[in-house]
């Protein structure tokens, strides 16, 4: 699903989010109460998010994120964290069960040269679920921490 | 458009619909040679100001090639994409490519230039250095550059695509032996330009064909944009001084209220050798493609450094290049004033901006309540 090589503007579901986006975090001092914390990306490419997770019963029940991020970045985690947060939570006993193609396609598809933001989200995701194992020593989860971006 | 119409003969042909478009291309180059102070046979008509820099620059590499020779040049790190490729492909085939370092404003400095002089003495086959900045602003002190290249007995071109509707294009006075121009950037027809080479400047040609101007490029010329560049020119010369002085004052205007309105924000470019259309900050802690989108959803069209808005995934070189760290490079945003530009409009665009970009730190991970992390 990629929107036309040529075709800069965004689909509307990636305006929607954009503007609004979903379980953001948008104050200056960050959360409290939150079970684990993850980030990924680095200045440097431009692209920083970092997310909190809530954790009941190994299910995912609530969860912030912030971003330093372009639009893609920005609609990819609010349509990831919509995601996560349907149902009861996402269970993080299983193998992430959302993957970032999967978001590109609810988004009504991203730009060729954008695909690489869209993993942001789930890579912040992932490390936030590593915390939580490291902190709470559960071995049985499958999860690792992500590699850092190459650039 | 009767040079689409009906003088629409090849200036080659000896018949005298032929003969017409002839002649409207001799009076083009008079009008433009008049406007850059220049004898009419020095202005070489290119199609595009890319073509012109290309024509320019290889045809000085050329030259020494058929003596069997390489040799230096010396550019500068913030010039157009276009002039920084052509120095990589000659660098391939043998070349030694001097890339000056600029200052925190973007300006080359003489000393620079004269070490880098110095420094490769006896090699030097040129020196090119834009005149005006198409990202910052950055106007550089050309006429200062130039007589430094002269010292060394060194051919001095300019590239002044960016700015040619603002600035001083009097070759004389800016002491230049060749200068690119491109149509498009003053109202003119796409796909037009034009290389002023001083005479007794020789180099081997680009484009090779059927002998049009007097062998410099083959091709048949493009009357009707040749005639089109020279209006153009024209009409940016005539107003020139007071358009820039209206865009000048509107310039400060904006940048000031943008420094004292939004915390944490900086200049790039020099704050007064700067063309008077151009408005470039940084806003630390946002990225600037989800400022310029929130922008045009208001209307407001502007554009970025950042990375995230390229094709190729880096951040603007020449932000890098006046030592901008690669958040700043990201958060930076640009704002190109013309013809219709208001202060209302600009007092509507700032109104705008200082939210946005209130919101935009509120999401941000960098951002970090005003102390911006900002490690690369």
């Amino acid at each position: 699903m990629q929107i036309e090589e040529q075709n800069w503007f965004y689909s509307p579901t990636v305006k929607e989010h954009f503007f609004k986006p979903k379980h953001a975090w948008v104050k200056d001092k960050s959360p409290t109460g939150y079970d684990a914390y993850g980030f990924y990306g680095s200045m440097k490419c431009g692209d920083k998010m970092e997310m909190w997770i809530k954790v009941k019963k190994d299910k995912i029940v609530d969860l912030k994120w912030k971003t330093f991020g372009c639009a893609s970045a920005i609609a990819s985690t609010s349509m990831l964290a919509t995601k996560i947060k349907k149902k009861s939570g996402m269970d993080i006993k299983k193998d992430l069960q959302i993957t970032p193609m999967d978001i590109i396609k609810r988004l009504g598809g991203l730009p060729s040269i954008k695909i690489h933001c869209s993993v942001m989200g789930d890579k912040a995701l992932q490390s936030a679920i590593y915390d939580y194992k490291v902190k709470n020593k559960r071995e049985d989860l499958k999860v690792e921490k992500p590699e850092e971006e190459k650039h | 458009m009767p040079y689409f119409s009906k003088a629409f003969g090849n200036p080659s042909s000896f018949h005298s619909t032929g003969l017409e478009a002839k002649k409207a291309i001799q009076k083009a180059r008079k009008r433009i040679a008049k406007i850059l102070n220049c004898k009419p046979e020095e202005v070489i008509f290119a199609g595009s100001g890319t073509e012109s820099l290309n024509y320019a620059i290889k045809g000085i590499a050329f030259k020494a090639m058929l003596e069997e020779k390489r040799g230096t040049i010396i550019t500068q790190k913030t010039e157009h994409h276009a002039v920084i490729e052509i120095m990589e492909w000659l660098k391939k085939i043998g070349f030694n490519i001097v890339m000056l370092k600029v200052n925190e404003n973007g300006v080359v400095e003489e000393e620079e230039l004269r070490k880098a002089l110095e420094e490769n003495k006896g090699t030097v086959l040129l020196v090119t250095i834009m005149y005006a900045n198409n990202e910052i602003g950055t106007i550089q002190p050309i006429k200062k550059l130039a007589s430094v290249a002269h010292k060394y007995g060194v051919v001095f071109h300019t590239d002044a695509c960016q700015g040619a509707e603002y600035l001083k294009l009097n070759v004389e006075e800016l002491s230049v032996d060749m200068m690119t121009l491109n149509g498009s950037k003053v109202y003119a027809f796409k796909g037009t330009g034009l290389l002023y080479k001083k005479k007794g400047i020789e180099i081997e040609p680009l484009i090779h064909g059927g002998g049009q101007e007097k062998g410099a490029r083959g091709g048949t010329e493009n009357v009707a944009g040749i005639i089109g560049i020279a209006k153009a020119l024209e009409i940016a010369e005539k107003e020139k001084k007071k358009e820039s002085a209206r865009l000048e004052k509107l310039r400060d205007y904006m940048i000031n209220k943008i420094l004292k309105k939004i915390p944490q924000t900086i200049l790039n470019g020099d704050k007064k050798e700067r063309l008077p259309n151009n408005v470039n900050i940084s806003f630390k802690g946002v990225e600037g493609e989800s400022i310029l989108l929130r922008l045009d959803e208001k209307g407001i069209r502007a554009s970025t450094g950042s990375a995230c808005s390229s094709q190729s995934l880096e951040p603007s070189h020449v932000l890098l290049a006046i030592g901008r760290t690669h958040g700043l490079a990201h958060g930076s945003i640009r704002f190109s004033l013309g013809k219709g530009t208001t202060k209302t409009q600009i007092d509507y665009t700032i109104k705008n901006l200082k939210k946005i970009v209130f919101e935009l730190r509120q999401l941000s991970s960098a951002w970090n309540g005003g102390k911006v992390i900002d490690k690369e």
